[in-house]
């Protein structure tokens, strides 16, 4: 059992949580396997945002096991499984407003590094750090407005610091939480790319609602309806299943 | 332009003393005291998202551990105070524990709450603390020997104690680690997210800010040379936050300057109206109005628009 499950870079056992009476993750289990590219897709409310939070560690499970390359992290706090190699994005773009776009993907790397205990120096002593943001912010094409408050800058630009802002962790295990959410034509087109560009060394997860565009970046699909995996598998079978049509497709 | 903002500022803290009387001088004395406390206070309230009405109890203890230790127990000045801010410290780290169990409105509550525990065994533990007669007789320390009995050369050691204490706490917040402590102020679940432990950055601040709540009541016990349970009470508390609120919470000198107004008030104003707090209140509601983040972000605004420059 251990052998097998080391073979998985995110498993997902029998995931359970209840809100009050509300079941809104029933029995889940996934295997996702290193360098996957895996897309959740389910109506809404079938408790998708909900199974990355608990992913992530926002939410504890009622029952149920999470792990990531085989350690055990379903009783481990958010920043501890950042430390193991998981990072997240999120629906509701949650940036730091104030602050330029270089200082929001440098935090992304402050927080893996041991400076951010560092009480006497300030951020801008770490030179590395925000050539390795310039870096990231020129790969998401936003090096032009790294020193812009995000205030500054339109909806599907701050879409992007998001992924910037993870990208720079070089992830293990990336989760995208409808990356795609909100942006024009050309924005997505975009953002497609980046997200294929993104290397195998990173297993990404992603929830997107745009399938046009998710269902190319994707190899393998798990369709959510109320909190139950429907349909679990490769993306053609997926697609082709008679599940899939009557829960999401509607045809 | 700012150059000259420093030069103000510091002509106004070192010329004064060498013509002004000594009223002056220990109003000054007391403005510095203030504005150490105001600032400790800040590092919550403004960099860490953690309003706390019980700082108070940091500055009140510090000042009763080393009134104590001088008067009753027969220790040295230097003693005592190494133990004072050992103790601040240590009950710090106790205390953030307790009240990091919540945060927001929880968070408040509880530093009230474990500020007015201290107000009352002040009060109450009459044959400690000498209860509401207070401790009186004590004494100031004499670093190197030199006296510090004369307002002005008590005001030129607050004045050390004052700079030390900006300057520490700018490292501070302007360090990696203050970072932390803004972006956990900010977005405390994308922080963790990031991998930045929440719960310890909080905890860590609130321990420094015990620390110079302490040095702010040696400093205070030192100044009056009496010791009052009334310096733990939640007015002496929220008079502090008051200041960091008026002067602008999450800026550098805007504590200072809140602190500045609070002492000022008190001083000047008590003397012709006994409901001087009521003036306080109208003041403050005036600032809040006016300039809602605080007079030092205000007049900033302010004099750049003067300047024909943005934002």
């Amino acid at each position: 059992m251990t052998a097998l499950t080391f073979g998985y870079a995110l498993e997902v056992v029998n995931l359970k949580k209840t809100f009050g009476g509300l079941t809104v993750t029933q029995n889940v289990s996934l295997s996702i396997r290193p360098g996957e590219r895996r897309l959740i897709i389910g109506p809404n409310g079938a408790g998708k945002t909900t199974l990355f939070n608990q992913i992530s560690g926002d939410l504890r499970p009622n029952s149920g096991s999470i792990s990531l390359f085989g350690s055990d992290i379903t009783h481990l706090p958010p920043y501890k499984r950042a430390h193991l190699g998981l990072s997240r994005t999120y629906q509701i773009i949650t940036l730091f407003a104030g602050d330029t776009l270089e200082h929001n993907v440098t935090l992304g790397l402050l927080g893996l590094r041991r400076a951010r205990w560092q009480m006497w120096r300030p951020l801008s002593f770490y030179g590395n750090m925000t050539t390795e943001a310039r870096r990231t912010l020129d790969a998401v094409g936003l090096l032009q407005l790294a020193t812009h408050p995000i205030s500054d800058i339109a909806y599907g630009e701050r879409r992007r610091v998001e992924l910037a802002m993870a990208l720079a962790q070089q992830p293990r295990v990336l989760l995208l939480d409808e990356p795609l959410a909100g942006l024009s034509n050309t924005e997505r087109a975009t953002v497609k790319s980046l997200i294929a560009s993104i290397p195998r060394q990173t297993t990404v997860i992603m929830i997107e609602h745009d399938m046009d565009t998710a269902l190319d970046l994707a190899e393998t699909v798990t369709l959510l309806n109320y909190g139950r995996v429907i349909v679990d598998g490769e993306r053609d079978a997926v697609i082709a299943d008679e599940r899939t049509r009557e829960v999401y497709l509607g045809t | 332009m700012k150059w000259i903002g420093v030069a103000l500022v510091a002509g106004s803290l070192l010329l004064p003393p060498l013509f002004a009387g000594d009223f002056y001088i220990n109003l000054a004395s007391q403005i510095l005291i203030a504005a150490i406390f105001a600032l400790s206070l800040n590092l919550l309230v403004g960099f860490g998202g953690m309003t706390s009405l019980g700082h108070a109890s940091y500055l009140g203890v510090g000042a009763y551990i080393s009134a104590l230790l001088t008067s009753r127990y027969g220790f040295g000045h230097g003693a005592a105070a190494l133990l004072s801010i050992v103790g601040t410290t240590a009950m710090a780290a106790f205390f953030g524990v307790i009240a990091l169990r919540a945060s927001g409105l929880g968070f408040l509550m509880i530093t009230l709450a474990l500020s007015q525990v201290l107000w009352g065994l002040a009060y109450r533990m009459s044959n400690v603390t000498n209860g509401d007669n207070g401790i009186a007789g004590l004494t100031r320390p004499a670093p190197f020997g030199i006296s510090l009995d004369s307002p002005i050369s008590f005001y030129w050691f607050a004045l050390i104690v004052a700079t030390f204490a900006l300057v520490m706490m700018a490292t501070f917040v302007s360090s990696a680690f203050g970072s932390s402590l803004k972006g956990v102020r900010d977005q405390p679940r994308r922080m963790a997210a990031l991998g930045f432990n929440p719960w310890l950055i909080r905890w860590i601040t609130f321990v420094y800010a015990g620390f110079w709540g302490g040095v702010a009541g040696l400093l205070y016990v030192y100044y009056h040379k009496y010791m009052h349970p009334t310096s733990l009470s939640t007015t002496s508390s929220a008079e502090a936050l008051l200041g960091v609120i008026a002067g602008g919470s999450g800026t550098l000198g805007g504590p200072a300057v809140g602190a500045a107004l609070v002492v000022l008030l008190k001083n000047y104003v008590s003397a012709y109206l006994e409901r001087w707090n009521m003036l306080l209140g109208l003041v403050f509601l005036f600032i809040v109005l006016v300039t809602p983040t605080g007079i030092v972000p205000g007049v900033s605004r302010l004099t750049t628009r003067l300047r024909g420059g943005e934002r």
